[in-house]
C-alpha cells in the first residue's frame, strides 16, 4: 500500500499537507425542525493522482462534504467549521472571488445528473467555449479548437460536428460524456465525481469509468469519487471513507478495506449487496432499521441502533459514550469499541469476507 | 376476494419451470407512433418492443435485463395490458386478454399487478397509506373479509410497517418504506403475476436488501411469479430464476441466471456482463473487457438482419441479411445469433489470492 491519509493530528503545521486535506470539517443547517449535523467532523487527505472513494447510505453527507469542498454552501444558509484545504488554499475560509478562480480551473465537479450542469439552451460547443474563456484571456477560435479536441477526447463521435449540437440531442451517455468534457476542459488537479455513473448503464458506466482513470493518469488528478455501487469503488479507488450518520466510521487503502473491513456498519453495507460469484440462494442481510436522524443523533455510537455487536463490548460502552477513529491497522481507522481481535473474527463471520494472508 | 394459494413453492433454485404457467406472451409488439410537430402526422415508428416471446410460471422470477431504453419497461406494460400490444397475443392466467377492453380487463388485474421504480411519484400524496393500500379493493368493488382497517393493517404488517401508520400521508415515509407500500398495494388482490419494474433501483444498497428479502419471502408464501425488471445485473442474478437479455427490443438470449453469468452465449450478453465491475479489488484487471463501440441504433430504423450487428464484433455478411431467431441451442437456453459462443462448462469459484 502507498501514502495513506495521514488524518488531522500530524497534518497541522509539522508535515507537508497533502493536496486536498479536509481537517474535522463541520457543515450544519439551521432549519424549522432543529440544526441538521449534514457533515460532522470529516477529516481526510488525498493527494495528486490518487482516487478517494466515499461511500455511505443516503443522507450520510457524502454530498454536503463534496459541495464544502467545491465551496458551494451559501455562507447564510449552511455553518461551516474546520478546514478544507485544496493546494493550500483553505476552502472554508477563502473569499468569494478565489472560490471563483479555483472552481472550474484549479477544482471541477461532475453531477450524477448531466442535465443539471448543461444548459439546454446553448449548444455543447458554446458552453465549454465560455468555460475557458470565463478563466482566462483565451481567443475564441483558441477556445474552440479545445473545446472540439476535449469532446474528441472524452469519446464523442464527429466531435467538429457535434459540438454545435444542443444537449437534448446527445444520448444519456454522451452528455455524461460532455459533462466530463466541461469539467476538465481546464485541465482542474481535482476533481469531484459524485455518483457520476450511477444514473447509467453498465456498458456506458464501464466507458465512463475508464476514460476518468485515463485522464487521471494523463493530467494527474486527484479524484474524490462518490458512490454507493461497491464494484465501482472496488475498480477504482485507492482509499476509501465510509461516512455514516455525518462522519467517518472507516477509512483506509482499498484493498485493506475490502478484505478487512472493521466495523459493522461497513460489514452491513458489504452483506447488503448480492455477491456475483457467491451462490445465488444466499440470502442477503441487511442491515436492519433506518439511517438516522441528523438532528437528533442517538447518544453513545451513533451506530448503536442498528448494530448487531454492541453486545460484543462491555459495560454497555456503545449506548454512552462516542468511539472515535482508532487505528486498525497502518492507514486504516474505524470508529468502533471491539477489539481488534473482535473486528478481525467478527468481520469473517459478517461478510464472510475469507482473511487472506 | 379470491383466496390466496399457499402452495410451497418449494427451493427457489429450481432452474427448469415447474408451476402453472401464469403469463404467455407470442409475438409482442409495441409501436409508438413517432408525429411531426408541425401536422401532427404520423411520420415513423419507435418500434420498442418486436417479436416477443415468454412465458413465466407460478413461483417463478423471470428477470429483464438489457441497456437503457431497449423497451424492458414497455414489454412489462404491454405484458398487463396497462399499454395496448400493437401486435402478438398475450394470456394471462389461461385467460387470453390480447383484445379486451379496459372495462374487461379490471377482474384480470386482480391476479397480475405492477410495481413501479419510482416509490414517490408511484404515490398520490394527498392520499393517506391506507387509502392508498386499499384503493384496488375499491376498483375491484371488493370488501376484504374482517374489514378494509384491518386488511390494509395485516397488509402493513406483512411488508415490515407500522400498522398504526395507517393513517399517515407519503411524505412522512423513507424511500424503503414507500416501496414498501407500493408493494402491499400491489399484494392487496392477492395476485398471482407481479411485474416490478426497477422497484429497488432508487433505493440504499442495505434498503434495496430489506426490499429484496421482502420480495423473495412473498414469492415463497404466496407462490407468486414476478417479471423483474432491473438495470443492476447482481441484482436480477440474486433474484431471477430465469434472465431474459434485450436490445432493441428484442430478446436475445434466455436461459436460467446460473447459465447465464456461467457462459453467456449471445455476443452482446458477453460484452453487458464483462462490463460489471469485479466486486474485490485484488481482482482487478483479470477480465477481458469487452468495450461496445458506437451508440444503440435508434429503435425507429434497426439495422437490417441482426440488430446488435452494427456493435458486434463477430458480426459477418449473413448478419446483416438474415434474422437470426430466438432457437434454443441447449436444453433451456434460447439465443438469437448466428453464431453464438461456445458453452462453459461449469467450474468451481477459487477465491481470488491476495
Ligand atoms: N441545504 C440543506 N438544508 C438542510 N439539510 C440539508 C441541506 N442539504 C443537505 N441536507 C441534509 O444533510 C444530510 C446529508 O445530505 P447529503 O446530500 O450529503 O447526503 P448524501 O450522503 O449525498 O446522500 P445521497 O446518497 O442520497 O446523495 C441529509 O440529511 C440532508 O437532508
Ligand atoms: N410513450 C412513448 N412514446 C414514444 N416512445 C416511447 C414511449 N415510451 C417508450 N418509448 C420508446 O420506446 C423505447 C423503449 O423504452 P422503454 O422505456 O421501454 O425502455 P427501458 O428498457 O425500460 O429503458 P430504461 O432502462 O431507461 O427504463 C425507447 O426508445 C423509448 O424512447
Ligand atoms: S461501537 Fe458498538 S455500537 Fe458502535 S459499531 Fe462498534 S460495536 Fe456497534
Ligand atoms: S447474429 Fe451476427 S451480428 Fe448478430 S450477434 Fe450473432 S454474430 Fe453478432
Ligand atoms: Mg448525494
Ligand atoms: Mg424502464
Amino acid at each position: 500500500m502507498t501514502a495513506q491519509s495521514t488524518g488531522p493530528a500530524t497534518a497541522a503545521g509539522t508535515t507537508k499537507r497533502a493536496f486536498l486535506e479536509l481537517d474535522d470539517l463541520k457543515v450544519s443547517f439551521q432549519t424549522e425542525d432543529g440544526v441538521v449535523r449534514a457533515v460532522d467532523g470529516v477529516s481526510f487527505a488525498l493527494e495528486r493522482g490518487r482516487t478517494m472513494a466515499i461511500v455511505g447510505e443516503s443522507g450520510s453527507g457524502k454530498s454536503v462534504t463534496s459541495q464544502a469542498i467545491m465551496g458551494l454552501h451559501s455562507r447564510r444558509a449552511a455553518k461551516i467549521t474546520g478546514h478544507a484545504w485544496v493546494d493550500g488554499v483553505d476552502i472554508v475560509t477563502a473569499p468569494d472571488a478565489e472560490l471563483r478562480a479555483l472552481r472550474g480551473q484549479r477544482m471541477a465537479m461532475i453531477f450524477q445528473d448531466p442535465l443539471s450542469s448543461l444548459h439546454p439552451f446553448y449548444t455543447v460547443g458554446k458552453q465549454l467555449v465560455e468555460a475557458v474563456q470565463a478563466h482566462g484571456e483565451v481567443p475564441k477560435a483558441e477556445a474552440r479548437r479545445r473545446a472540439v479536441s476535449m469532446l474528441d477526447r472524452v469519446g464523442i463521435p464527429n466531435a467538429a460536428r457535434r459540438v454545435d449540437d444542443y444537449p437534448h440531442s446527445f444520448s444519456g451517455g454522451m452528455r455524461q460524456r460532455a459533462m466530463i468534457a466541461m469539467a476538465l476542459i481546464n485541465n482542474p488537479a481535482l476533481l469531484i465525481a459524485d455518483e457520476p455513473t450511477t444514473a447509467l448503464d453498465v456498458t456506458v458506466q464501464a466507458q465512463i469509468l475508464e476514460l476518468i482513470r485515463e485522464l487521471q493518469a494523463e493530467y494527474n488528478m486527484a479524484i474524490v469519487l462518490i458512490t454507493h455501487d461497491l464494484g465501482v469503488v472496488a475498480e477504482s479507488a485507492d482509499d476509501v471513507t465510509v461516512m455514516y450518520g455525518g462522519r467517518v466510521v472507516e477509512r483506509g487503502g482499498v484493498d485493506e478495506i475490502f478484505s478487512r473491513p472493521s466495523m459493522p456498519y461497513t460489514w452491513g453495507l458489504m452483506s447488503s449487496v448480492p455477491d456475483m460469484e457467491a451462490d445465488r440462494g444466499k440470502r442477503l442481510e441487511p442491515i436492519p432499521g433506518q439511517p438516522p436522524s441528523l438532528i437528533n443523533l442517538p447518544k453513545g455510537c451513533v451506530f448503536r441502533p442498528r448494530c448487531a455487536y454492541a453486545q460484543h463490548v462491555p459495560d454497555g460502552r456503545c449506548d454512552t459514550e462516542r468511539p472515535d477513529l482508532t487505528p486498525v491497522d497502518d492507514g486504516h481507522d474505524a470508529r468502533c469499541f471491539l477489539t481488534l481481535d473482535q473486528k478481525r473474527t467478527l468481520a469473517v463471520k459478517a461478510t464472510g469476507t475469507e482473511e487472506v494472508a | 376476494m379470491t383466496t390466496p394459494n399457499l402452495t410451497d413453492a418449494g427451493p427457489r433454485s429450481a432452474s427448469t419451470p415447474v408451476g402453472d404457467v401464469v403469463l404467455r406472451v407470442r409475438g409482442l409488439q409495441k409501436y409508438f407512433p413517432i408525429q411531426s410537430s408541425f401536422l401532427r402526422r404520423t411520420i415513423g415508428q419507435v418500434k420498442a418492443v418486436e417479436n416477443i416471446d415468454l412465458d413465466v410460471h407460478a413461483g417463478e422470477t423471470v428477470g429483464l435485463v438489457g441497456e437503457s431504453g431497449c423497451g424492458k419497461s414497455t414489454t412489462g406494460r404491454t405484458m398487463l395490458r396497462l399499454l395496448d400490444p400493437t401486435g402478438g397475443t398475450i394470456e394471462i392466467d389461461g385467460r387470453d386478454v390480447t383484445k379486451l377492453s379496459m372495462r374487461q380487463m379490471v377482474p384480470v388485474r386482480r391476479s397480475a399487478q405492477m410495481i413501479f421504480q419510482d416509490p414517490y411519484s408511484s404515490l398520490n400524496p394527498r392520499h393517506t397509506i391506507g387509502k392508498i393500500i386499499s384503493s384496488p379493493w375499491e376498483v375491484q368493488g371488493v370488501n376484504p373479509e374482517g374489514g378494509v382497517k384491518k386488511s390494509v393493517q395485516e397488509l402493513m404488517a406483512r411488508v415490515g410497517l407500522n400498522p398504526e401508520h395507517y393513517n399517515r400521508f407519503p411524505a412522512e415515509f423513507s424511500g424503503g418504506q414507500r416501496q414498501r407500500i407500493g408493494i402491499a398495494r400491489a399484494l392487496a388482490l392477492r395476485p398471482k403475476l407481479i411485474v416490478c419494474d426497477e422497484p429497488v433501483s432508487a433505493l440504499d444498497v442495505s434498503i434495496q436488501a430489506q426490499v429484496l428479502n421482502l420480495l423473495e419471502d412473498l414469492q415463497n408464501e404466496f407462490n407468486l411469479a414476478y417479471v423483474f425488471i432491473a438495470h443492476d445485473l447482481s441484482v436480477v442474478r440474486h433474484i431471477a430464476d430465469r434472465i431474459a437479455v434485450m436490445y432493441l427490443g428484442r430478446v436475445m438470449e434466455i436461459t436460467d441466471s446460473d447459465s447465464l453469468y456461467r457462459s453467456p452465449r449471445h455476443p452482446y450478453t458477453k460484452a453487458l456482463l464483462s462490463a460489471i465491475p469485479l466486486p474485490h479489488p485484488s481482482m482487478r484487471g483479470q477480465r477481458e473487457r469487452i468495450v461496445l463501440t458506437g451508440d444503440l441504433p435508434s429503435p425507429s430504423n434497426p439495422p437490417s438482419g441482426c440488430v446488435f450487428r452494427t456493435r458486434c464484433w463477430k458480426a459477418q455478411e449473413r448478419c446483416a441479411t438474415e434474422i437470426p431467431p430466438l432457437s434454443e441451442i441447449s436444453p433451456g437456453t434460447s439465443v438469437a445469433c448466428h453464431f453464438p459462443e461456445p458453452a462453459k462448462e461449469p467450474v468451481s469459484f477459487t477465491p481470488p489470492q491476495a
